[in-house]
């Protein structure tokens, strides 16, 4: 008996040992590679400790009592020990202080993701200005959708972002909900048909970073990855300019045919029809391309947040 | 002509796998093989009377829980077609629309038609004994609620070979779920069979309130209740409250789906978060409806082997109590990720990190109740005390995943499918098998092989431990659930193979426990006393299997362990002599419930396939069925002393 615990506590210990070793390279989420994944990083890291403490206290019973009452002669076999006050309300305090010392840096970070990460690198030229850039994501089945509304140029499956500068992602959804991902630059948001969805990512340093989906939405859903570049100013400014000058122009025929339900390589166009811009999900685009308003069959008042296009502020 | 038939057939069957054909034959088979049994061994009268008409809750327990191996081969199944298909990168042993119709129902089935109807059965058969009652408090109501279950089950397995399997997952997320975006009839099996099962969980909601609440022995308070009854109660409470609101989404999808209205939709203001909502409140609480019988499970069990009374029973009453509480406001934190403001997100963080407090509490108490006791290491305790660390890892990652902002690196990731296999392998399917080794006796009048049931125990309680630990860093490395296949490259691989080995491994541990079920069902140790495990409630008081009428008097309860303490005054000679046999008033049989559930069984499946023709014949079966019970007066019979006194003669209870 005492033999198998043993091993099993052996067993239980050794992907904790890996952890310890280092090879977090390989473990994305324990490998941030910006400041919006680094706070969760903590935030994990914190209740790890917690947890394992938790985890060791309830072992260490558990061994304990195995051994000195699970043998045939053990004494002190007591069936009148059936409570004890003190202890009980030292185990009900406990957990409520952990959760205390859980909670209050979880609120924080809930907040804190709120607003844009500091800037670390000066802006390139290309966001005219601006110390942020704003990239408008679309899932559609079964591949991302990128335009750059103040650089008015699109992409397919990737994604090229200044590295040190805050990156507010708007996340749509044309049909099936998706949820976008990169894990080594932060946390998930869902994207929605209804209800447009922000989310603030930054990169430390130029390098490429996989995405992908994580809310399942159908056939080709293992396939919709996509890839964000991270590159110095420079090198943001002259991609830029050469998809702006050397790549065609998204057609409104081409756009259509990427709402269609396939999975398609990584493209880039150099601008967008006007429609793009209106981020209409597929029953509007279904009431446009039958010649109807888009919000003629949406019901005012029925939409969550205002009028259907609230959602997190 | 011939072309319309032969294009219909092919839509009609699933066509073009080698498996799914394999699984015609085999179906077509079984069948056949069923049907010639039973009438060369003239069985089908014994069939009729004893099972299928059957009101007596021992009979239904026994019924459901045969009905709940087989679901659970049944998703065990589909669960190894997806780790061999993940075994490897890029593998093509399933191609992603079958993958996806196997996570679908591998889900669907493991809660719905596996797990709940086990715990159903568990406590159909220890419930009435637990309490001393003679049988629940509606015996018809509850052949309507397993036969509606069946029923259920049925339609959704049918699926598989007919029309084709809903591709959905198990949470059916809108618009995704939705007629535009996902045409056919899978998904009208989905709304449909757990709608027709779904309203049988309800009604067993209700039965076993009344019935604990009602029809307990004189003398036992509700603080004087064994846990499992106590878990059961506070369930049936979560179930009444929980299910209506998936009742209600089903419904709408099933409106959406068959009859073109806009609940769920993308167009016309339909609402796909709608649906999360009212999934999630159904889904959260369903955890506990799942779990919180294992806990009463765990509480008798560990202290019938520490010998000794629970430590802190209070306490662990007002534990459940609080979790039943705290489970219906946590429901937001399955989509943490779904654009909700920070207070939101901060409220529901909060209230789900508070369900560990309760939860906490349970796991010291019951590490309190084995300090000082006399440990026996049977079968059922293996279980049980596997269950206190295995259930503790999925405990604090849940802590882990309660934090928003971690969750976002968690969510749909292999981290949380490894906590919530965590708790449920750990916790309920742990449980369900403690339980069914437990109570087996009673059951049957035989005990399950040790031997057998320890090496089915280390086997799949190890392999569970390979299969699921790594699985939380497959998660961090960033895989998300539902992935067909995954490219080589990303170091995914050996991770994968790993699992693999594991789920494989738990498959031969739960083959072990059939060949012990079979082996024991003709060379098991006969139970003559009634009371295998020197236990402490009154199921254990009685006969070994349990008489029809379960007690011939009904006892008088005055403490927690009532039969631990008769046994106590037997021993020091202060037992009461036993008073003349009284008829027992007991419940008619009926074969409406199992015909209703027919009738229920053609209404779902011709909506399934928009058959109208077919559907409303079937709903006006089921009202003429409702109908012909309101005339059924004569419900009840008597069992006169004498039968009662041989019956009670033939188990050695008279000397």
């Amino acid at each position: 008996m005492i033999k198998t615990f043993k091993m099993k506590m052996a067993v239980a210990l050794l992907p904790l040992l890996a952890l310890l070793t280092g090879c977090s390279d390989n473990i994305a989420v324990l490998n941030p590679q910006g400041p919006v994944a680094r706070e969760q990083y903590h935030l994990i890291v914190w209740s790890l400790i917690m947890m394992s403490l938790v985890l060791a206290i309830v072992l260490i019973i558990f061994i304990y009592v195995l051994v000195r009452f699970g043998r045939r002669k053990s004494k002190g076999f007591d069936p009148n020990d059936t409570g004890n006050r003190k202890l009980e309300i030292i185990w009900l305090i406990v957990p409520v202080l952990i959760c205390i010392l859980l909670a209050v840096p979880t609120v924080k970070t809930l907040y804190a993701l709120n607003q844009p990460p500091k800037a670390t690198a000066a802006a390139p030229a290309a966001l005219n200005g601006s110390k942020t850039l704003t990239i408008d994501v679309t899932s559609v089945q079964w591949k991302w959708l990128f335009r750059y509304p103040d650089q008015k140029i699109e992409t397919v499956n990737y994604v090229v972002i200044p590295a040190g500068i805050p990156v507010q992602f708007r996340l749509h959804a044309y049909d099936a909900m998706n949820a976008f991902w990169v894990p080594e630059l932060g946390g998930q948001q869902y994207t929605m048909t209804d209800m447009p969805m922000k989310l603030w990512l930054q990169a430390d340093k130029p390098g490429n970073y996989d995405g992908r989906s994580s809310n399942y939405s159908g056939r080709g859903f293992a396939q919709m990855t996509f890839t964000v570049m991270a590159r110095s100013a420079n090198d943001f400014d002259n991609w830029i300019s050469s998809v702006k000058n050397n790549q065609p122009a998204l057609t409104h025929a081409k756009y259509m045919q990427l709402l269609e339900p396939n999975t398609v390589k990584p493209q880039e166009f150099s601008s967008y029809p006007a429609i793009v811009a209106k981020d209409f999900n597929k029953a509007q685009m279904d009431a446009v391309m039958n010649g109807e308003s888009p919000e003629k069959d949406s019901m005012p008042g029925m939409d969550m947040g205002n009028g259907g296009k609230g959602g997190q502020k | 002509m011939m072309d319309s038939i032969t294009n219909f057939l092919s839509h009609f069957f699933v066509t073009g796998d080698p498996m799914i054909y394999g699984a015609d034959a085999s179906i077509a088979l079984v069948s056949v093989a069923v049907l010639a049994v039973l009438t060369y061994f003239k069985k089908w009268k014994w069939l009729w009377n004893e099972w299928l008409t059957t009101v007596d809750h021992k009979k239904i327990g026994i019924m459901y829980i045969i009905a709940a191996l087989l679901m659970f081969f049944r998703g065990g199944v589909d669960a190894l077609m997806m780790r061999t298909q993940l075994a490897m990168p890029g593998l093509s042993f399933l191609n992603a629309e079958h993958y996806n119709q196997v996570f679908t129902t591998h889900g669907t089935i493991m809660i719905i038609f596996a797990a709940m109807p086990f715990i159903f059965g568990l406590m159909n058969i220890a419930v009435p004994l637990q309490i001393g009652a003679r049988d629940v408090a509606f015996p018809f109501l509850n052949a309507v609620s397993f036969w509606l279950f069946f029923a259920g089950a049925m339609l959704f397995n049918l699926s598989f070979v007919i029309g084709g399997s809903p591709d959905a997952g198990w949470s059916s997320y809108a618009p995704f779920a939705g007629i535009e975006l996902n045409p056919g009839v899978g998904q009208n099996y989905y709304v449909l069979a757990v709608q027709i099962s779904g309203i049988g969980s309800l009604a067993t909601g209700i039965n076993f309130l009344v019935t604990i609440l009602k029809m307990r022995a004189p003398g036992m308070k509700l603080f004087k209740m064994p846990m499992f009854s106590w878990s059961i109660l506070i369930t049936s409470v979560i179930i009444i409250f929980a299910f209506p609101a998936f009742t209600v989404a089903l419904a709408l999808m099933t409106i959406d789906r068959l009859f073109g209205a806009h609940f769920f939709t993308i167009a016309a203001g339909g609402s796909p978060m709608l649906w999360a909502n009212l999934f999630w409140f159904w889904g959260h609480p369903e955890v506990y409806i799942v779990l919180l019988p294992v806990f009463g499970i765990f509480s008798d069990v560990i202290a019938t082997f520490a010998h000794k009374t629970l430590f802190g029973y209070a306490v662990m009453v007002w534990s459940m109590i609080a979790i039943s509480f705290l489970s219906f406001i946590t429901w937001l934190h399955h989509f943490f990720t779904m654009g909700n403001t920070a207070p939101v997100n901060a409220f529901f963080s909060i209230s789900t990190m508070l369900i560990a407090i309760p939860t906490g509490v349970k796991i010291f108490n019951w590490l309190f109740t084995l300090n000082k006791g006399r440990i026996e290491f049977t079968t059922p305790m293996l279980w049980a005390l596997a269950f206190i660390p295995n259930f503790t890892i999925g405990g604090v990652t849940g802590v882990m995943l309660a934090m928003a902002p971690a969750d976002y690196q968690y969510h749909n990731s292999y981290f949380l499918v490894a906590h919530f296999h965590s708790t449920l392998i750990a916790g309920t399917v742990f449980g369900i098998f403690c339980g069914l080794h437990y109570w087996w006796p009673k059951m049957f009048g035989y005990l399950l092989d040790e031997k057998k049931g320890k090496w089915a125990f280390w086997v799949f309680m190890i392999s569970f431990n390979i299969c699921f630990m790594p699985m939380y860093f497959l998660g961090l490395m960033g895989m998300t659930r539902r992935m067909y296949t995954y490219p080589a490259g990303l170091g995914w691989g050996p991770i994968n193979f790993i699992m693999t080995i594991g789920a494989f491994g738990m498959g031969i541990g739960f083959a072990i426990m059939a060949y012990n079920i079979v082996w024991s069902a003709i060379h098991g140790k006969k139970d003559t006393t009634g009371d295998p495990w020197d236990g402490r409630t009154l199921e254990w008081s009685i006969a070994s299997p349990a008489p029809e009428y379960n007690f011939a008097h009904i006892p008088t309860v005055s403490t927690r362990d009532a039969f631990e303490t008769m046994k106590e005054e037997k021993r020091a000679g202060r037992a009461k002599p036993p008073a003349p046999f009284k008829p027992i008033h007991m419940p008619n049989n009926s074969g409406i419930p199992v015909i209703m559930s027919a009738f229920m069984f053609v209404a779902g499946f011709g909506f399934v396939f928009w058959w109208f023709w077919m559907a409303i014949p079937g709903v006006i079966g089921v009202i003429a069925c409702l109908i012909a019970r309101s005339f059924v007066y004569d419900d009840f019979h008597h069992i006169p002393v004498d039968e009662i006194e041989r019956t009670e003669r033939a188990a050695g209870r008279l000397s």
